[in-house]
Formats: structure tokens, C-alpha cells, sequence
């Protein structure tokens, strides 16, 4: 494959967020202590981590086609609450209540595409109707139905088993998920040829679509696998924890854009990796997580969050321009 | 040359376009053949881009038609018109800067190896045939598809965007202000790939507000003013100071720069506003 030399790494889009990702570690290794680098420091974050990993992949991919989507933030506990409502609240079984969450995420990632291909509104705008309309239509529903705004549900062994269980007690079983899906990400978006759409689509649409590529479909199945990846982070949370909240997942909002753009995806589209994305994840996760281990005010992990941020943003342009200049040495 | 190349590739017949209350373009009559350049001039607002938007499928003429080897075509969507073989080149050359010359060269396209659903981009593959199509032309200076498009000057933008067009087998080479933004010796890169495509025996549609770019590549020469094909003439018909006259609005340089001169005399130095 590629030629692996010290200028070949250093223009690869993930290198920023490998770097980041190495010094958050050292970073907290040393003042987070002993307990940092335990099974249950690891896990810590790695949880976290595997959560936010399965959405930011899908968001960083619409990213990269140009696109954001938002309304991730109402999905995941839109999934949560279907699932305890359904299998949970009414008791039906539970294949029903891990199903029909799917379900809900390729319809909400339908109109989220629709919208944004039929309207020439930028997908932010329209990412951030469909999250409060989601978020607002959830918390009618559940309210509705359920009196309350949580549903508790107890899922046989062997859906706990495969969507919501610990490993060993300390790791969620969704951090396998996570890896088996980034493997499957990375083989569409580097070794396939619909990767190269992808790019293309953000590189410059028009182009792309005179070039014969379905830019329309593309997009709506970009959102489609956004939305249902929230979904089943939601699914799998319900099982794991025995309830759910329409309440939670603001956070993944924010949380999924850092770990994408820390990863070296560019926000205006065009560039960027799964490999990066992945990166960007463990160190936003580690920032996150990290901070419970030290002495510091855990207030300051927003700071450190931010700050991490911007520098990644600076590195990842640094890094973006050497590739552009890039020209291979002339043989001597 | 054989008889098939007397009949024009792409050609307007009687073209009219108005968007609402504007007209545009008026009963235009111009055609292209194999092997051949047509230069496009005209002022700013002559309808030059109208008119290759109209053959790119971009926009539907009002009235009128085109024909592609004599026979009326209706190019509904820019896909249609590239898959009857018009292509396109944009002052920027339409390739994606971040993607790989390999990547870009083909989008829509890409070459695969593997088996069954396991297909994989073959990047090598790829890689090669993008550098050879390129060297091919004479761009002897990229040899590596793993390169960024963006980090190409833009003159090799250009060529490559050229190249890409030839390559996956265009008839029709439409090319709007391709060396617009670009220095004497890039400029002279790009006019050189317009040759050689001229060569291969497409047919190009060249839009330039330069005078000497056209000269340096066009057999056939049209100028629009105001919508209207104002002139139509061969290579050797006129001299560069007829063209750039022509250009003009059909009044003469020294004219206009009497004019400058009386204007700026009458408004305390100030040059007339472009209009
Ligand atoms: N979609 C449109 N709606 C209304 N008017 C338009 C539209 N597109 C172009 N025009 C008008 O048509 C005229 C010709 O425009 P066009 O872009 O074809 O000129 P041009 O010859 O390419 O100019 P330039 O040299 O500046 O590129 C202009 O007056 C422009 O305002
Ligand atoms: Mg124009």
C-alpha cells in the first residue's frame, strides 16, 4: 500500500489528531496517576469513546461530503425512549423495540436528506429543525404515553448480550461495535470506489454530479446512516442501562463535531479520514474522562476541550497545507 | 480531410434565450468541427457563458436548436450533454483540490480490483493511467498520482482538467476563460494542451478576452456583442488590432482611447465607470 515514510505520515489527514491523541495520553498518564492507566481508567474513557465513536464517524463522512448533521443529538434519545417505551413501557418484544428505533433513524435521516437536496437551506438549518422537532415530538410522545419522561425496560439475555452488556464487567460491549464499524467505514470511505464520491462531493459538488455521480442519492444516504448510527447508540444505551431518558444526547451534538474535526476532517468538506476520526474520538474522550483522575477542577476540562480544539483546528490546517505542497524529491 | 468532417459536430441553429424579460441571446448561428477551434470573444455581459451554459446543458435555449453531427440533440441536464460528449472545463477546472490527481481523474470512474462485493480502488492502477494520460500531453512535470490537485498550478489545473475531458473520450471541448487567471508562460502551458486536443480531433470552444490567446489557438473566431454573433471570420481574415476593435463594440481602439481622454478631460481625471 502506501509508501510509509516520516513526510508521507505527516500529510495524511489524521496525523494531527494522532499527535493530540498521544499527548492527551501522556498528558493524563502523568497526572491522572496509577488509576489513569488501570482496566477501569481505560474503560473510562474507551466507553465514552465507543459511544461517540459509532455517530462521529457517519457525521464526520457527511462532513467531509459537505454536509453537517445535528439532529443526531435528538436521535440517539429518541432511539433510547422507543425502545423503552416499546419494549419497556407496552412490554412487546424486544426485537420490536430494537428494530423500530432503526426504523425511526432511516426515516429521520430520510427527511433530513430529502430536505436538504429538494431546498437549497444549508443542512445546519435544517439539521437543527428536524433536532428540535425530533427532541420536541419525543418528549411529546413519551409524556403521552408513559406519563413520565423515562421508561425503565429489562432486555432478555441475550439482546443484553449482544447490544448491552459489560466485558469483563468494566467494558461496554459496544466498544466491539465501535471497531467492527469503523473497520466497515473505513473499507466504504478509503478502499472502495464510493469513497472517492464522497470526496468528490465535498471537493465540489457541481463537478461531481456532472461527473456522473449520484450526488442526490449519496447525500440522502449519508444522512440515513447518520441518523440510524444515533439510533443505535440510543437502542443499545436503553439495553445497556435499563431505562431510558428523552433527555440525553444533547451532548453528542458537539461532542461528535470535535471528535471530527480534531480527527482532521475539514468543516467546509473535501478531506479527511476515518482513521483521524477515530483519533479524534479517543482524545476528546480522553480530555473528557481524564480529568476525573486528576487533581484539577474537572471544570476544567471544558477549557482544555476548547483549547484542544483550536489547536487541532491549527495543526490539521498546517498539516493539510504540507500535503497540498507536497511534491515527491526528485531522485538524485 | 474526409467528407464526415465537413459536417459540424455541435452546432446552433437560430439559438434564442431570455430569462423572463431579458433576452439574452439572440438568433445565434455558430458551429464546430472536428479538429477545430472556435474562439469566443466579447465584452463582459456579451452572453459568452449564456451560450456555453447552453451547450453544456445547463440552460435550454428559448427557441432555436442544436445539432450534434447534423442531427437535433436536446441536452436537457448537464449529464445529458456530457454523455453525448460535451465537457466542460471552468476557469478553476472543476477538479477537486484536496483528492489525489489519481482520485480525481477518476471520479465517477474508478477503476477497481478484487473480487465481488470486496472490490477495492485500485490506486495504482489509477495512479499510472492519470500520469500517462497527462505525460502524454506533454506534462512531463507531474509523475506522481498520489499528488494533491490543489497543490498543481493552476495552469496544470487546467491541463489536467483538459486531459480528463480528452481522455474519457469528449467530442466537444468547451472551455470558458481557461487562461484568465493565469501568467504568460502558465497561459501558454494551457494553450498548448488546446492544441493538442485540437490535434486528437476534437472540436473546441474556446472563450477568451484575450486577443493573443485567440490568435494563438483558433482557426474560426465569433464575436458576441450585446447577444448577437456580431462577426464570424477565419483565421487570417483579420489582424489583431481588427479583433480587438471588434471586441470593442465595433468601435476602433483610438477611438475609445479619444474618448477615455475626453471623458477623464471633462470629469477632473476621473476614468469613465465600468459599466
Ligand atoms: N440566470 C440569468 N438570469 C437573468 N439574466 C442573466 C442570467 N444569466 C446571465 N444573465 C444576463 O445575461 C447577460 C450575459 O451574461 P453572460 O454571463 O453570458 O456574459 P459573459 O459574456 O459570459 O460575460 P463575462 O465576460 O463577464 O463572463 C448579462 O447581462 C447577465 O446579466
Ligand atoms: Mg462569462
Amino acid at each position: 500500500m502506501e509508501k510509509l515514510g516520516i513526510d508521507s505520515l505527516l500529510r495524511r489527514p489524521e496525523m494531527g489528531a494522532f499527535l493530540g491523541m498521544v499527548f492527551v495520553a501522556i498528558f493524563f498518564s502523568i497526572f491522572g496517576g496509577i488509576l489513569f492507566m488501570s482496566p477501569q481508567g481505560i474503560a473510562s474513557w474507551l466507553n465514552v469513546a465507543a459511544n461517540l465513536g459509532i455517530i462521529a464517524i457517519p457525521v464526520g463522512f457527511l462532513m467531509i461530503a459537505g454536509e453537517l448533521d445535528i439532529s443526531v443529538g435528538a436521535m440517539l434519545p429518541a432511539a433510547s425512549m422507543t425502545t423503552g417505551i416499546i419494549s419497556g413501557h407496552y412490554g412487546l418484544p424486544i426485537i420490536i423495540g430494537i428494530l423500530a428505533p432503526l426504523a425511526l433513524g432511516a426515516v429521520v435521516g430520510l427527511i433530513n436528506g430529502f430536505l436538504v437536496i429538494r431546498t437549497n437551506v444549508p443542512s445546519l438549518i435544517i439539521t437543527m429543525g428536524t433536532l428540535f422537532a425530533l427532541a420536541g415530538l419525543s418528549l411529546f410522545l413519551s409524556v403521552y404515553f408513559t406519563n413520565t419522561t423515562s421508561a425503565a425496560i429489562t432486555a432478555p439475555d441475550w439482546a443484553k448480550a449482544i447490544f448491552g452488556s459489560f466485558i469483563g464487567g468494566t467494558y461496554q460491549i459496544l466498544v466491539i461495535w465501535w471497531i467492527a464499524i469503523s473497520i466497515i467505514h473505513f473499507y466504504f470511505l478509503h478502499l472502495s470506489p464510493w469513497g472517492n464520491w464522497v470526496y468528490a462531493m465535498g471537493g465540489d459538488k457541481i463537478s461531481a454530479r456532472n461527473a456522473g455521480i449520484p450526488t442526490d442519492r449519496l447525500t440522502i444516504g449519508l444522512f440515513v446512516l447518520s441518523s440510524v448510527s444515533a439510533s443505535f447508540v440510543g437502542m443499545c444505551q436503553a439495553i445497556l442501562f435499563n431505562s431510558a431518558q428523552v433527555s440525553a444526547g444533547q451532548s453528542y451534538i458537539f461532542n461528535s463535531i470535535i471528535s471530527v474535526v480534531v480527527g482532521g476532517v475539514l468543516l467546509t468538506g473535501g478531506f479527511g479520514s476515518v482513521v483521524g476520526i477515530v483519533f479524534g474520538t479517543i482524545t476528546f474522550a480522553i480530555v473528557n474522562q481524564g480529568i476525573y483522575f486528576t487533581n484539577f477542577d474537572r471544570n476544567l476540562s471544558s477549557l482544555i476541550i476548547g483549547a484542544m480544539l483550536l489547536i487541532a483546528v491549527l495543526a490539521n490546517n498546517t498539516f493539510r497545507k504540507m500535503a497540498l505542497s507536497y511534491t515527491r524529491k526528485k531522485k538524485a | 480531410m474526409s467528407m464526415e468532417n465537413k459536417v459540424p459536430v455541435i452546432a446552433l441553429k437560430d439559438v434564442n434565450k431570455s430569462f423572463g424579460p431579458i433576452d439574452v441571446l439572440h438568433d445565434i448561428n455558430l458551429e464546430v468541427r472536428a479538429g477545430e477551434v472556435l474562439c469566443l470573444l466579447g465584452d463582459n455581459g456579451a452572453g459568452k457563458s449564456t451560450l456555453i451554459k447552453i451547450l453544456s446543458g445547463v440552460h435550454q435555449p428559448t427557441s432555436g436548436t442544436i445539432e450534434m453531427d447534423g442531427n437535433p440533440v436536446v441536452f436537457d441536464t448537464p449529464r445529458v450533454a456530457s454523455e453525448k460528449g460535451i465537457a466542460t472545463v471552468h476557469q478553476f477546472g472543476g477538479t477537486f483540490a484536496l483528492m489525489s490527481i489519481g482520485r480525481s481523474f477518476f471520479v465517477g470512474v474508478e477503476p477497481t480490483k478484487g473480487w465481488g462485493p470486496f472490490k477495492v480502488f485500485d490506486r495504482k492502477k489509477a495512479n499510472a493511467i492519470a500520469v500517462k494520460a497527462v505525460q502524454d500531453f506533454g506534462i512531463t512535470r507531474i509523475d506522481d498520482g498520489d499528488r494533491l490537485v490543489g497543490g498543481l498550478s493552476g495552469g496544470e489545473r487546467q491541463s489536467l482538467a483538459i486531459v480528463r475531458a480528452v481522455h474519457f473520450g469528449a467530442r466537444v471541448l468547451i472551455l470558458d476563460e481557461p487562461t484568465a487567471a493565469l501568467g504568460v508562460k502558465q497561459a501558454s502551458h494551457v494553450l498548448r494542451i488546446v492544441n493538442q486536443a485540437k490535434k486528437r480531433g476534437l472540436a473546441v470552444i474556446f472563450i477568451t478576452h484575450q486577443v493573443m490567446h485567440a490568435m494563438a489557438v483558433g482557426d474560426h473566431f465569433a464575436v458576441l456583442i450585446r447577444g448577437a454573433v456580431a462577426a464570424d471570420f477565419r483565421k487570417g481574415e483579420k489582424t489583431r488590432e481588427q479583433i480587438t476593435d471588434l471586441m470593442a463594440g465595433g468601435e476602433t481602439m483610438a477611438n475609445l482611447e479619444a474618448e477615455i481622454e475626453n471623458y477623464m478631460q471633462s470629469h477632473d481625471g476621473h476614468p469613465p465607470a465600468a459599466h
